[in-house]
């Protein structure tokens, strides 16, 4: 194998895929009475594998990848208000709109890296939720926005009291961008990005044109999480301040974490792992649930290298050493 | 006229008093950070638990101020040795991820057991009567507490002056944070002098924590309330240095105050944009040489 392909066949598909994609079918037809929280799991995976790109790809450290969620969800609900009662097409222009904020942002903010980096998406992300809160005229400020309503996916399925379109609904953005994302990462551009990462000043020296590249990322990130964001709003039929707040950006850090950061699957491993045992803690008050995040940060931080996919990694490579020692 | 005076008085007292504290919390993630290339999200932590350890030292076993404040800053700062050798040792040479990581679990920790023990409400907290008066400076009176916190801050900056710039441990410090290997090498014990740094660093965040609760409250969540502006007004002095910071803490306070006294409604963002386009100025190389992408 030439180091080239190596490079682009590192994401490739492998069959045990399947199996993570059979359980989230599997789920629809085994939970039918949990399928509201398996939406918000499904949601917050795309969510984190937005995040992703930009932060476990190319290395981009951001603490206020909620802007992006929040325009999505912001602009789905206000496009309905205003008459536009089409799902996909809606999604797509809250993806658009949060990718169109990226565009303006990101060839300034790229050039930062670092400290400065973490600390301006902080406070951009901080800046988005103060104007939100303030212009309640448009956004409902504390209140939120409810009641809109979108017209059935394809024309055919409606929006059931039970969930089942929301799920597969959410599930189908879910499946397409992820392909998205496998094909990014196993492209040039993205084996770019990974050097980026890996180191800036390297890939600067060889010619690559770092921020350019970095700025496309940031954009096609930002339009995956509006379009999370859309979907939140979509499924919920309510808006919240919530979705720009800097909680949401690092709960889904604290997802990629706990998954395995630079893994295509990390954020999809993660999230159903995060809200699960926060569904389950969430008879305590929120501030218990802080000790448990808290907890599990540290931890990831200082004895679990690359999440739950690292420890599956690593059973997987003894597995085969204890194979590979039977037949010498 | 009389009423412009009094307003850019009551501007420049207010925020120069609210950029006071926040360069006493500030200043000693500038030192740590200068020295030990660590972003530190939990300072703010540090800071709170000064705050809530002096006013309960004066609710519950009616200490005076002038005692519990010294006594709360006395106890983070040993408190703040035993949590850097706990954890931060080990995030001294990890990626900028995992130390944001790791401190902002801390943070949340922080954030639990301070509601655990004081309960999800602001802790109110009163100051000495000494401190609530007011006195008259000619245009309008004033809280002393406003003045205390002034004469605090400048107090702070000549003593931090005279501990960097004058005396030996000043000198050794200013040489591990130029250059760390070569400092180990002529014999400067590097991880003690790490440890005594962060104590002062956590020290300095509960000195802010616990004058300053006037102007933040106290709350659970003050660890990441307020880190935002601190940690851009360390983004923006630079690793290590004192003297800016002081000028951008005061800046910081001084425009925020004014924005929100002149314009209520949008105050509160004129400052993130302001504090945005100067981080990228400073940053990202846009009018200086050398790029740094």
């Amino acid at each position: 194998m030439t180091a080239r392909s190596e490079l682009l066949e590192r994401h490739a598909f492998k069959p045990i895929e399947a199996v993570y994609w059979l359980l989230l079918l599997a789920v629809f037809f085994a939970f039918p009475s949990y399928l509201a929280i398996a939406t918000t799991v499904v949601i917050m995976s795309l969510f984190a594998l937005s995040l992703d790109l930009v932060l476990g790809f190319a290395g981009i450290v951001t603490l206020g990848h909620a802007a992006y969620f929040g325009i999505g969800a912001y602009t789905a609900a206000l496009l309905a208000f205003g008459g536009f009662h089409e799902p996909i097409s809606d999604a797509l222009l809250s993806g658009l709109a949060a990718a169109g904020l990226a565009l303006v942002i990101g060839p300034a903010l790229l050039l930062l890296d670092g400290l400065p980096l973490i600390m301006v998406t902080m406070a951009i992300s901080a800046i988005l939720f103060e104007a939100a809160n303030k212009a309640s005229w448009l956004t409902g400020g504390d209140d939120g926005l409810r009641d809109f309503e979108f017209s059935p996916v394809f024309g055919l399925f409606r929006w059931s009291v039970y969930g089942q379109t929301s799920y597969l609904y959410a599930l189908g953005w879910l499946a397409v961008l992820f392909v998205l994302v496998r094909r990014i990462v196993s492209s040039p551009f993205g084996v770019a990005l990974q050097g980026i990462r890996e180191n800036r000043a390297r890939m600067r020296l060889i010619g690559s044109p770092v921020v350019g590249h970095l700025v496309r990322a940031y954009v096609i990130s930002a339009f995956m999480a509006g379009i999370a964001g859309a979907i939140h709003a979509q499924t919920n039929k309510f808006v919240s301040l919530e979705v720009l707040s800097i909680d949401t950006s690092v709960d889904a850090v604290v997802m990629l974490v706990l998954g395995g950061i630079g893994r295509l699957y990390g954020g999809l491993i993660g999230a159903p792992v995060y809200i699960l045992v926060k569904h389950f803690a969430a008879e305590w008050n929120p501030y218990h649930w802080m000790f448990i995040i808290g907890a599990l940060l540290i931890v990831a931080v200082r004895f679990v290298r690359g999440g739950l996919l690292g420890i599956l990694g690593r059973i997987g490579a003894w597995l085969a050493s204890l194979g590979g020692a039977r037949k010498p | 006229m009389d009423a412009l005076l009094s307003s850019l008085s009551f501007i420049t007292l207010y925020g120069v008093s609210y950029g006071v504290v926040l360069f006493t919390i500030s200043i000693g993630l500038v030192v740590t950070m200068g020295l030990m290339r660590v972003i530190n999200m939990a300072h703010g932590a540090f800071a709170a638990l000064g705050g809530y350890l002096a006013v309960s030292l004066m609710n519950a076993f009616s200490v005076p101020f002038a005692i519990a404040v010294p006594a709360a800053v006395l106890a983070v700062a040993l408190f703040s040795v035993l949590i850097e050798r706990l954890f931060y040792v080990h995030i001294y040479t990890a990626t900028e991820l995992d130390q944001v990581l790791l401190t902002v679990g801390l943070a949340y920790v922080a954030i639990a057991g301070l509601n655990l023990a004081f309960g999800p409400n602001v802790f109110p907290g009163q100051l000495p009567r000494v401190l609530t008066a007011n006195v008259d400076l000619g245009l309008r009176t004033f809280q002393v507490y406003r003045l205390f916190l002034i004469a605090v801050g400048f107090l702070l900056v000549v003593l931090l002056w005279y501990l960097f710039d004058r005396t030996s441990f000043g000198a050794r410090l200013r040489a591990a944070v130029d250059n760390r290997t070569m400092a180990q090498a002529i014999g400067i014990d590097v991880p003690k002098l790490f440890s005594l740094v962060f104590a002062i660093g956590s020290g300095l965040a509960a000195l802010g924590g616990a004058i300053g609760y006037a102007i933040f409250p106290l709350e659970p969540i003050y660890p990441l309330k307020y880190l935002v502006l601190v940690l851009i007004i360390v983004s923006l002095a630079g690793f290590g240095n004192i003297k800016p910071a002081v000028g951008v803490a005061v800046f910081v306070g001084v425009v925020d105050t004014a924005c929100r006294y002149l314009f209520p409604s949008v105050g509160a963002f004129i400052i993130y944009a302001i504090l945005i386009g100067l981080i990228i100025y400073k940053h990202a190389g846009v009018f200086t040489r050398g790029s740094s992408s």
